[in-house]
């Protein structure tokens, strides 16, 4: 056992450290500052000129007319957005079911090697390009029926939603305490009920977030729909027809060589963006436990 | 936990087995079973996509073979189908894009992780993930309207006049092309960065960055610690967001300019495999020429799943498999 002469022991001094390693420290720390302030400057800009250009577009014209042949003003994309409602709430009427069930399976059952393979499935399906889902849903939907269709159109938004909604509903099932589970159970309840009766209504409002997140994410998708649901400038409500969408008909504005048809593309922008991230936005804001993506 | 909880409910001696008991227990194995069939459709659906795109380009695969993916013709009048330019164009689109994004998310992360006072952490933040909800149509016309012009005037002609010797500043200023398209894919590769890294720098043990100021290292000292025990999950999310921005398709699509050239200029238009599908695919007459298309769809697939199967595994390695990290971006 070896015992330090107390001779030997130094007061303890606390130097600073040498000037070239403070202004390292300082350059890392302002670098970084810097990169957080940078990340701003494109939201604002974009959002900017999206008002700038956009704003004097924005009239009720616009959401109540059909759109007008080259060089007769007015007209509005009416049709375009009430397409983007009826694909998107297609798309999550096949895309919620499933991505519910196999997420509360995933966080009730999915402990095992096969809910790791699906959750990891689900991970590698969420970075499949969206235009390659769009081509797999030309093959899948618009070859057999041997027409562009708005039911082609939502099958693709519907491939892109349901990995979303499968992790973020086990995400949000997880949250639920363990002593629901264990009450319930303790009162004699079955697993499916303790499942079905107090886990699910206790994430729901989870669950509504995170389908109307995925639902947002696929109203804004544009290369999907362009060779599936192809877009169409009248009215049309029917699912096996060609259906027009916000998105599509932003493109086809904007690259129009019609200044008139560019500001419109203008204006579609900034509803759609309305649209999709300030509803994003808003659930954000008042859910702050749904995990991020 | 909760199945263990109720297996030790059914095996309870203070009731005996019933009808009633026994049908409650059916009734669970329906339900799992029944939730487990939607699982499984996962794979039902990724197996959809696989089987759609090996089987639209199954003509292509057959006549072209090899020499698709080495030549640098693509004239469908004459059947004639290469798709090396396109090739091109997304990798070095996708690696512009890495080379801005990288420095400037890994930078964000560091600070919303390790440096931001919480308040302003969570401003920067939420504006991270509003950018990642801007859908990729609304860059584009951005991109096209707004960072073209200013591209074209004032950006490329100093990069000409300045780098010009250098092969990649040399050609004309369009303001559309790959510089244009590398810093619209950056823009929205970068929430994935930010995000993911920020959350794998969370995860990092405290006793780290503790043991490091404990040692008199300054807070930049502290952070490299940090940094070189979150490097393979950082890499992990670089790698995502390669993926993400190898197969962006609208933004490019409308910023590249849309020609079949290769160029070693930054300034050159070129296109991607993603804007060629998106451009020609409504258009494409006759049976080749939709399967060549649909081959440049199946070897886009089969790039970003790789590219994304090894960023999980990366990511999933370096936070020990913490699930909600892996499943944050």
């Amino acid at each position: 056992m070896s015992r330090v002469a107390p001779e030997t022991l130094r007061p303890l001094r606390v130097r600073a450290p040498a000037p070239a390693r403070k202004l390292w420290n300082g350059l890392v720390i302002a670098l970084c500052t810097l990169c957080a302030a940078l990340i701003l400057l494109p939201l604002a800009l974009i959002v900017g000129h999206l008002l700038a250009r956009g704003l004097a577009g924005l009239t009720l014209g616009f959401f109540v007319h059909l759109p007008t042949p080259v060089g007769e003003p007015g007209g509005g994309m009416a049709n375009a957005i009430v397409g983007t409602f009826i694909l998107a709430g297609l798309a999550s009427l096949m895309a919620v079911p499933v991505g519910v069930g196999a997420g509360v399976w995933l966080a009730e059952y999915g402990r095992g090697r096969l809910g790791g393979l699906v959750r990891y499935t689900a991970d590698v399906m969420s970075g499949v390009p969206s235009i390659v889902v769009g081509v797999a849903a030309y093959g899948l939907v618009v070859v057999p029926m041997g027409r562009f269709s708005a039911l082609a159109g939502s099958v693709a938004l519907a491939l892109l939603m349901l990995p979303t909604i499968i992790r973020s509903t086990e995400e949000v099932v997880r949250l639920v305490p363990r002593s629901y589970r264990e009450a319930a159970l303790a009162l004699g309840a079955p697993q499916w009920r303790v499942i079905q009766q107090v886990v699910v209504p206790a994430a729901s409002g989870g669950i509504v977030t995170a389908s109307l997140l995925a639902l947002a994410r696929a109203a804004g998708e544009t290369a999907p729909l362009l060779f599936t649901a192809l877009g169409n400038r009248f009215w049309s409500l029917r699912i096996d027809q060609p259906m027009a969408s916000l998105p599509v008909y932003i493109f086809d504005y904007a690259k129009a060589p019609y200044e008139d048809w560019n500001r419109q593309a203008w204006t579609g922008a900034l509803v759609l963006l309305i649209m999709v991230s300030l509803v994003s936005g808003l659930l954000r804001l008042t859910t702050r436990r749904l995990p991020r993506r | 936990m909760s199945t263990a909880l109720t297996a030790g409910a059914a095996a309870s001696p203070m009731r005996p087995a019933t009808a009633r008991r026994r049908l409650s227990r059916l009734a669970d194995q329906v339900h799992q079973r029944a939730l487990g069939a939607t699982a499984l459709l996962v794979f039902l659906a990724v197996g959809l996509i696989v089987f759609e795109v090996v089987r639209g380009s199954a003509p292509a695969l057959g006549t072209l073979g090899w020499r698709f993916l080495i030549g640098t013709e693509w004239d469908p009048v004459a059947d004639h189908y290469g798709a090396l330019p396109y090739l091109f164009g997304t990798l070095v689109s996708s690696a512009l894009a890495m080379v801005m994004a990288v420095p400037l998310g890994v930078g964000t992360a560091v600070y919303l992780a390790e440096l931001a006072p919480p308040r302003v952490g969570a401003v920067v933040a939420f504006v991270v993930e509003l950018l990642a909800s801007i859908p990729s149509i609304v860059y584009g016309i951005w991109g096209l309207f707004v960072l073209a012009p200013f591209l074209r005037s004032l950006v490329e002609p100093w990069l000409i006049a300045h780098l010009g010797f250098l092969p990649l500043f040399q050609g004309f200023p369009f303001g559309i092309g790959m510089l244009n398209a590398g810093i619209v894919l950056a823009v929205m590769v970068v929430p994935t960065i930010v995000s993911l890294a920020r959350e794998i720098l969370l995860a990092m043990p405290g006793s780290l960055r503790e043991a490091a100021l404990a040692l008199g290292a300054t807070r930049a000292e502290g952070l490299g610690v940090l940094l070189d025990a979150a490097r393979p999950g950082i890499l992990g999310a670089a790698i995502l967001a390669l993926g993400r921005a190898l197969g962006e398709t609208m933004a490019v699509t409308m910023v590249i300019g849309n020609t079949n050239r290769i160029s070693a200029s930054l300034l050159a238009p070129g296109s991607t495999m993603a804007s060629v599908i998106a451009n020609e695919f409504t258009e494409a007459t006759g049976q080749l020429y939709l399967s060549a298309l649909t081959e440049i769809a199946l070897v886009l697939f089969a790039l970003t799943v790789v590219i994304n199967a090894l960023a999980r595994l990366l990511v999933l390695w370096t936070t020990g498999g913490r699930r909600d990290v892996a499943g944050s971006a």
